[in-house]
């Protein structure tokens, strides 16, 4: 089990925006009548959203109160899944996927990237307070390994070099593309593909 | 190797694009209605013909499955819930199918609600997935503008919602009662079985649960016959898969293939070989992180599908070849796959919850030759302690791959671990500590 706590330094009140209540209002829709509860992991994402990227107590008690549930199983979805951050981070959150997979093709470089560019340790800010990073567990692009998730985005087929070019453009505020830094197209075999020939570069 | 037009998924690397009028040229959507109209039992007499078995970890009959749900719909609606929680290292098939595939899986949603009777089909994404997620939202969209779902779906007189619901970083909710949960809005804890989701599932209703891969090659059943796709692979096993090929290899890959495909002839012909020669090979994990690893002198002979897997103590799973070359540490690969799972852990049962933390710990210690002699066997003991005392198989899945590495690299394991507590005394070993004050800094 991961270990996860809220932040200490908690903001008193939460509400949603006019646009967060709309997007709300059309997620529990989704769900039998009665059975609203079932739209708490996607407002919590909604609240993280409109909260610079961390879901603070304040919010889980609104949550509770909108989708009339007890504050308690609010808090329990919220710390269970990792995904929702307890405490703030940067507005570039990098993921640095470390499992078996990325790690024997090279994962930890990716680490030492970050740990030169962004913060010496996990979680930490970066001096401008703009990116955080972490280390995560599998995050399904293992064909496309050593790979890294900065915000909803992928980035593939890294190499130390090619994440600190990426670091240097986020931490100017650009917006690095997504997808394979070695060019090739998705999951294909690079420069091996021996299937479906007929459609290749359609 | 496979014909070119056995393969299923022909967009596997997005040649051809995912929009719907694309998606109809590869023939999705051509005459779903034509088959819809044959009924419920020729449809679940052709899958069972097929001989699909899931391809979601568990490999169970797919036409078998279907059939558990109750012939008539009672007081509670039917659902059907499509898992694509793709978490288990090595694995990224689904991902494929959701941004490239994702009529297939649509067109499959339709055609399973109907053979079970549901009206509304959740898909249950992880939350990493969430471009990908987007991406299918958008196909739905397009379904739904084109008739295709939503009320009289494709001109069948069957009405279909299909919702999409993100789970948010948890490992656990691939097993599927702890995914019927997480879709209940709580935490992603896997229930007793019996009773099982076919009868009693999400809401408390009769839930049919398949994994992406599954439903997505239904259509293509259908059309081509369940004979055409078990002629294909041998007897029980099968049709055709999506294997990923990850680790060391030249170039890793995602693949269609044939069942019981010669593992050699994956790793040599599509991903290109083993970096350093086949030689260089030292293991291989078959099928996502929780199957036990095989080393180099079974992998000449080996192939890939559900029973010949067995026989050999590992399992095919979800097909996501690792492959571990010599210039990795085995013990050291072994010790971040449970740190994974350590960390994965949904924390319901002690074995697996203390257990997952114990072996990791034991097998830092082991990767560094910092344990004793007399730990290996312990080792071998927690493992024992956690497969089959667990409400689910995650539990046991985080044991296998550690059972794997004693059964065949326990040599390396003592040769290296060769301390003496009781000769070198003044050596700190931690093991008759509490353990849980080890794990402080990793908490």
């Amino acid at each position: 089990m991961s270990l996860r706590r809220p932040s200490k330094n908690q903001p008193e009140t939460f509400e949603f925006s006019s646009s967060s209540m709309e997007e709300a209002n059309k997620i529990v829709l989704k769900y039998p009548e009665g059975k609203q509860q079932s739209a708490v992991m996607a407002l919590l994402y909604i609240a993280q959203k409109q909260n610079d990227n961390w879901i603070p107590l304040a919010a889980m008690k609104y949550i509770a109160k909108f989708l009339d549930m007890p504050y308690i199983k609010v808090y329990e979805v919220a710390t269970f899944y990792t995904m929702y951050n307890l405490s703030p981070v940067g507005k570039y959150f990098v993921q640095v996927c470390t499992t078996t997979p990325c790690m024997i093709r090279g994962a930890n470089k990716l680490v030492e990237a970050c740990k030169e560019k962004i913060s010496h340790k996990e979680n930490e800010l970066s001096n401008d307070k703009s990116c955080s990073w972490m280390e995560v567990e599998c995050l399904g692009a293992c064909v496309n390994a050593p790979m890294m998730q900065i915000n909803d985005n992928y980035y593939e087929d890294l190499d130390k070099e090619k994440t600190i070019e990426i670091f240097d453009k986020i931490l100017k505020g650009e917006e690095p593309k997504p997808g394979s830094y070695r060019g090739r197209l998705n999951t294909e075999p690079e420069n091996n593909r021996k299937t479906l020939m007929d459609v290749k570069n359609a | 190797m496979l014909k070119d037009q056995d393969r299923i998924f022909k967009n596997l690397y997005n040649d051809m694009g995912t929009d719907v009028k694309s998606a109809q040229s590869r023939g999705d959507w051509v005459n779903t209605s034509e088959l819809i109209a044959k009924g419920r039992d020729w449809i679940i007499n052709e899958v069972k013909d097929s001989q699909l078995r899931g391809r979601g970890g568990a490999g169970f009959p797919t036409g078998l499955k279907w059939s558990f749900a109750p012939k008539e719909v009672g007081s509670r609606p039917h659902y059907l819930v499509i898992n694509a929680d793709e978490s288990e290292p090595g694995t990224c098939k689904d991902r494929d199918i959701l941004r490239f595939e994702p009529h297939k899986l649509i067109e499959g949603c339709l055609i399973a609600s109907y053979a079970v009777q549901a009206h509304a089909c959740y898909i249950y994404i992880r939350g990493e997935y969430f471009i990908e997620g987007q991406k299918l939202q958008s196909a739905i969209d397009e379904a739904y503008e084109k008739n295709l779902i939503g009320e009289n779906a494709a001109g069948t007189g069957w009405d279909l919602d299909i919702y999409i619901h993100y789970g948010a970083g948890a490992y656990i909710c691939g097993e599927e009662t702890a995914l019927l949960e997480s879709i209940e809005g709580k935490k992603g804890q896997p229930r007793l079985k019996p009773p099982f989701p076919a009868l009693i599932g999400l809401y408390g209703c009769p839930t049919i649960i398949n994994n992406v891969e599954t439903i997505a090659v239904v259509p293509t059943i259908l059309r081509r016959g369940g004979k055409w796709f078990s002629s294909l692979g041998r007897e029980k096993n099968t049709g055709t898969k999506i294997f990923c090929i990850s680790g060391n290899v030249n170039n890793p890959c995602n693949v269609e293939e044939e069942m019981n495909i010669p593992l050699k002839e994956l790793i040599e012909v599509h991903a290109g070989g083993v970096i350093g020669g086949w030689e260089n090979l030292q293991a291989v994990i078959p099928g996502g992180s929780s199957m036990p690893l095989i080393p180099k002198e079974k992998c000449e002979t080996l192939t890939m599908d559900f029973d010949s897997l067995m026989a050999e103590k590992s399992g095919l799973g979800t097909a996501g070849i690792v492959v571990i070359n010599k210039d990795q540490d085995i013990i050291k690969c072994m010790a971040r796959i449970a740190r994974f799972y350590k960390h994965e852990s949904c924390g319901q049962c002690t074995p697996c919850r203390e257990g997952s933390g114990w072996m990791w710990r034991m097998l830092e210690r082991m990767a560094k030759g910092e344990a004793t002699k007399d730990e290996v066997d312990m080792l071998g003991d927690v493992t024992n302690q956690i497969a089959g005392h667990t409400i689910c198989a995650f539990g046991e899945g985080s044991s296998w791959p550690v059972q794997g590495l004693l059964r065949h690299f326990k040599k390396e394991i003592e040769e290296r671990n060769n301390l003496d507590p009781i000769v070198q005394k003044k050596n700190n070993i931690p093991y008759l500590v509490d353990q849980h004050l080890l794990d402080k800094k990793n908490a």
